[in-house]
């Protein structure tokens, strides 16, 4: 049944995700594209793109994006549902704890052992995403390399890192140069 | 004021930070903190400074967990679900008009292309995120981090390792870690 595998998967990616932000993305890779196929790896990025530009976090953005692709509207609230409802029971009883005791050592504790471990599975979902861009899905040869793609990256992390743009700036940016050499032949 | 009343505002008030905040979770948060300590004076700065560890640490998106935990503690289970119910609103709309028009305009030509440059985009903006992440782990100097990092970058990205065990795994790890420190404060 297509409304409870969509409610479960997000259930697991709700409850696994820690960190925030980019947190979620190795996860709905993963459920997504890895184990359901409801996305290719180019729609998902896509919709990391989408969801840099519009508001609201990649999680609840992605649980509506596939859930409508799958299974309509009823398939968007069964998604999003599930994504919400891990930080519906832990959030509050994590605050209950807290209330009681003032104390959140051991939280703080095991977030610690995360979080680089986190950094390292976001760093993978990159890379993955990278070697869509670059090479369309197939063989990673250099011939079969995307040059004008490699060029607008290089661009990119320029004016991210030196120039310090706005991501979204940046990506209309990358939209616009990709068309332009598209206009070109190129 | 009534709880109705109260329900209704904590209803505006998140429906209105989801929809206009652009740029994650942690803004978000500081922008909950300007309108419930320095606008509504609903919460203690101190206290909120502490929601806000709790939203960081349960594992969800950010600004959800920000809207549970601060519903929560203006009126109970029924503030979570509204301001739960309230930020996951504006994102549930754009996301449902967004994906109608996505399916009709992938395959034009012009839509494509800059899909397909924003793509290169996004993975340079993934690229500097993760940078300046890792800098920040190496830069503590401390071996459990590092080692942990290298560790999990391996087992995702070379070896396939479901990211749900690498989470598991260390999650393991840092309860016994936690444990550890604390034996250690007590004696």
């Amino acid at each position: 049944m297509i409304y409870l595998q969509l409610f479960y998967s997000f259930l697991k990616i709700g409850m696994f995700s820690f960190g925030g932000g980019y947190a979620a993305m190795p996860l709905i890779q993963d459920q997504i594209v890895t184990a359901h196929g409801w996305l290719s790896m180019s729609e998902f990025t896509d919709l990391i793109t989408i969801s840099q530009m519009t508001p609201g976090p990649i999680a609840v953005n992605s649980a509506t994006f596939v859930g409508i692709k799958t299974a309509g509207l009823a398939g968007a609230a069964a998604a999003t549902a599930g994504c919400v409802l891990p930080s519906c029971v832990i959030v509050t009883l994590i605050a209950k704890l807290y209330l009681k005791y003032r104390s959140m050592d051991m939280f703080q504790g095991i977030l610690d052992t995360l979080r680089p471990a986190v950094v390292s599975m976001i760093a993978s979902a990159g890379v993955s995403i990278l070697i869509t861009a670059f090479w369309g899905g197939a063989a990673v040869t250099l011939s079969g390399t995307d040059i004008p793609l490699v060029m607008i990256f290089a661009v990119c992390v320029v004016l991210l890192r030196a120039v310090k743009l706005d991501p979204v700036i940046v990506m209309l940016i990358a939209g616009g140069l990709k068309l332009l050499f598209s206009l070109f032949g190129m | 004021m009534k709880k109705k009343e109260l329900l209704f505002r904590i209803f505006i008030s998140t429906l209105y930070l989801s929809a206009f905040t652009f740029g994650g979770g942690y803004v978000i948060v500081t922008l909950m903190k300007k309108k419930f300590v320095d606008e509504y004076h609903w919460i203690e700065k101190d206290e909120m400074l502490d929601l806000a560890a709790i939203a960081q640490s349960a594992p969800g998106a950010i600004a959800v967990n920000g809207a549970i935990v601060i519903g929560y503690k203006l009126a109970g289970i029924a503030g979570a679900v509204t301001a739960v119910t309230a930020t996951v609103i504006p994102p549930f709309v754009i996301i449902s008009l967004i994906s109608v028009f996505y399916g009709i305009f992938r395959t034009n030509r012009i839509v494509s292309e800059v899909l397909e440059g924003m793509q290169a985009g996004v993975g340079a903006v993934i690229a500097s995120v993760v940078y300046d992440m890792a800098a920040g782990v190496v830069k503590e100097k401390r071996t459990v981090p590092v080692t942990i990092m290298i560790c999990a970058f391996a087992a995702s990205c070379i070896f396939g390792v479901n990211v749900i065990y690498i989470i598991v795994v260390c999650v393991l790890i840092g309860i016994a870690r936690a444990l550890a420190n604390k034996r250690r404060g007590a004696e």
